[in-house]
């Protein structure tokens, strides 16, 4: 099977554009009735639904931020009522108000299309067997490649994530052809397969990962395929484009991103296009999403799209490695985390100072992260037992925020460094080269 | 009254890097402080400090003045007798008395030696170890 989608995934060039121009007028005519939000955004930039002819026009519709979604926590920006929504999805916001997501019956096909496409354009068919290591719930990472994966008809393990003997195992005594996780956990797989003496090679099927959901380098590919012998397949999406969406082909000259389904713009810093291959701010329009549209959506990430026909065959452009973030969102160990959260949570906890650091490190390619974080002088006590127990206190309300566990030093009064104006909270010494 | 048995110590809180003992002992020299007993421990991310000395406020403020963190904590001291066993003597007493120790180090000097120790109630304790009679030492004592 060479794709899934054979017209839509080969179709000219310029039928795309033009597609897309056709869905793009439509959704705007939509949200123009429909969307309370857009509408006020679309009147106070004085532009109409009509002035919308051609594919250079869309510069002038408003764009989407990160914070337009925690102001409208909720669902407020949801145009279709609950009885159309058959499923939500939530991740962490930049402050303590998370992200929602909600997806009507269309909107589910079109993700487990997308990621059909993806899959067999990956090599993927019915005769694979994936384990879908990614968590499930109300990360989309789990659930949204099920649902991929279902499509094609290939046979799904649904592990989720954690107890990794055991993900091993399975992997080993049942034919398991394809493992979608993270990267940072597919390399503590590698790890832990040889400290069990399996050998991913001899002893288990295993041939291609779908990995994503946190910045990963080309060089971290090679090592990966080297030492598993497995197509490592870099994978792309974010809740609000409806979860992981976009795969590399077996070319792995980038990840395909279907223009029906998804206008990829890159800026340059005055907002203007930039070159195929040009390196700009990806601004995200999704074509067909019906229950909570994005239209010029501010992702955050930084990229090119190379707009050249692909060897596979495949007309649709394709997104190059991210090589950063536009805000001060971190990804750790595939989860986001904005610094706001973790200072919102310091200023819960009355016997800790405003004064923080952060630091990322990765440790045999796992993500740590270090919050280190000042106690008051009233708090402080010679009291190792109460010590411990304001540390367990924000160690475990941190989890709770942030999803993930970091590691807590509580630092002496006076020991953070002191900075004039807008101070550096974070250094990531993760290396992406 | 309790209170008078209760014994100052200073608890000196720094980052565990190397150099920053000596930078306690010198400030401690400089304003001409003695130490009876000192000891070292380890929190979460730093450590801690504890001497009894001579003249605890002074030290203090000294300390402080340098931008050491440093408090001062209350602990108990008893005597115990500088031979094999002197512990047990002491330890049976605590023991037996239901108190529990958070923390405790030694001192020794010839044939006496003290015990330093803090638990959670310091004047309850004190209490209860007088009231079974056991000598409990104050400040002036050490």
């Amino acid at each position: 099977m060479n794709y899934w989608n054979e017209k839509m995934e080969t179709m000219p060039l310029n039928e795309i554009k033009a597609l897309q121009l056709k869905l793009l007028r439509k959704l705007v005519s939509e949200m123009y009735i429909s969307s309370k939000f857009y509408h006020g955004k679309m009147k106070e930039a004085g532009v109409k639904p009509d002035d919308i002819q051609t594919m250079k026009d869309v510069s002038k519709l408003p764009m989407m931020k990160k914070t337009d979604l925690r102001d409208n926590y909720p669902d407020k920006l949801f145009i279709r009522p609950q009885s159309e929504i058959l499923r939500y999805h939530v991740s962490s916001g930049t402050t303590g108000k998370p992200t929602i997501v909600g997806y009507t019956r269309n909107d589910i096909e079109n993700w487990s299309e997308s990621l059909a496409r993806a899959f067999v354009s990956s090599g993927l068919s019915n005769k694979d067997v994936m384990q879908i290591s990614n968590g499930y719930g109300l990360f989309t990472g789990g659930l949204g490649k099920h649902y991929g994966a279902e499509k094609i008809g290939a046979t799904v393990l649904p592990t989720g994530t954690g107890n990794t003997a055991r993900q091993i195992e399975l992997m080993r005594d049942l034919p398991v052809t394809a493992i979608a996780c993270t990267p940072s956990y597919m390399f503590h797989i590698a790890d832990e397969c040889e400290r069990m003496g399996v050998s991913i090679r001899n002893d288990t099927k295993l041939r291609v990962g779908i990995l994503g959901a946190e910045p990963w380098s080309e060089s971290m590919r090679k090592k990966l395929q080297e030492r598993t012998g497995i197509l490592a397949q870099n994978c792309y999406g974010t809740s609000e484009l409806s979860g992981p969406m976009f795969t590399e082909c077996t070319e792995q000259k980038g990840i395909h991103v279907w223009g029906d389904l998804c206008l990829m713009e890159i800026l340059d810093k005055n907002g203007d296009p930039c070159a195929d291959g040009e390196r700009g701010e990806m601004v995200i329009t999704m074509l067909q999403k019906e229950a909570f549209p994005l239209i010029r959506y501010r992702i955050g990430d930084i990229s090119s799209l190379e707009w050249e026909k692909c060897e596979c065959g495949r007309t649709h452009p394709r997104l190059q490695r991210l090589s950063g973030r536009t805000d001060d969102m971190l990804i750790i160990r595939g989860i986001n985390v904005f610094p706001s959260q973790i200072e919102d949570v310091i200023g819960e906890m009355d016997f800790l100072t405003p004064f923080y650091h952060i630091t990322v490190s990765s440790v045999n390619y796992m993500d740590n992260m270090l919050v280190e974080v000042e106690i008051t002088d009233d708090a402080l006590t010679d009291d190792m037992i109460k010590m411990e127990k304001m540390k367990r206190e924000f160690d475990r309300r941190l989890k709770d925020v942030l999803n993930i566990k970091a590691e807590i030093k509580l630092a002496l009064p006076g020991s953070m460094p002191r900075v004039e104006g807008k101070a550096k909270h974070v250094t990531d010494t993760r290396s992406y080269e | 009254m309790s209170s008078e048995y209760l014994i100052k110590q200073l608890s000196v809180f720094i980052n565990n890097e190397p150099g920053r003992l000596a930078q306690i002992a010198a400030a401690l020299k400089e304003c001409n402080v003695n130490m009876k007993a000192f000891n070292i421990a380890e929190s979460s991310g730093f450590g801690v400090f504890r001497a009894i000395v001579d003249d605890p406020d002074k030290a203090c403020a000294e300390l402080s003045k340098k931008g050491i963190v440093v408090k001062e904590t209350n602990v108990i001291a008893i005597p115990m007798v500088n031979r094999p066993g002197g512990l047990l003597d002491v330890a049976k007493i605590i023991g037996d008395a239901k108190i529990n120790v958070e923390y405790g180090y030694a001192y020794m000097n010839n044939d006496e030696a003290s015990f330093f120790f803090r638990v959670d109630d310091a004047p309850a304790v004190i209490e209860r170890l007088l009231a079974a009679g056991i000598k409990v030492l104050k400040e002036k004592d050490i």
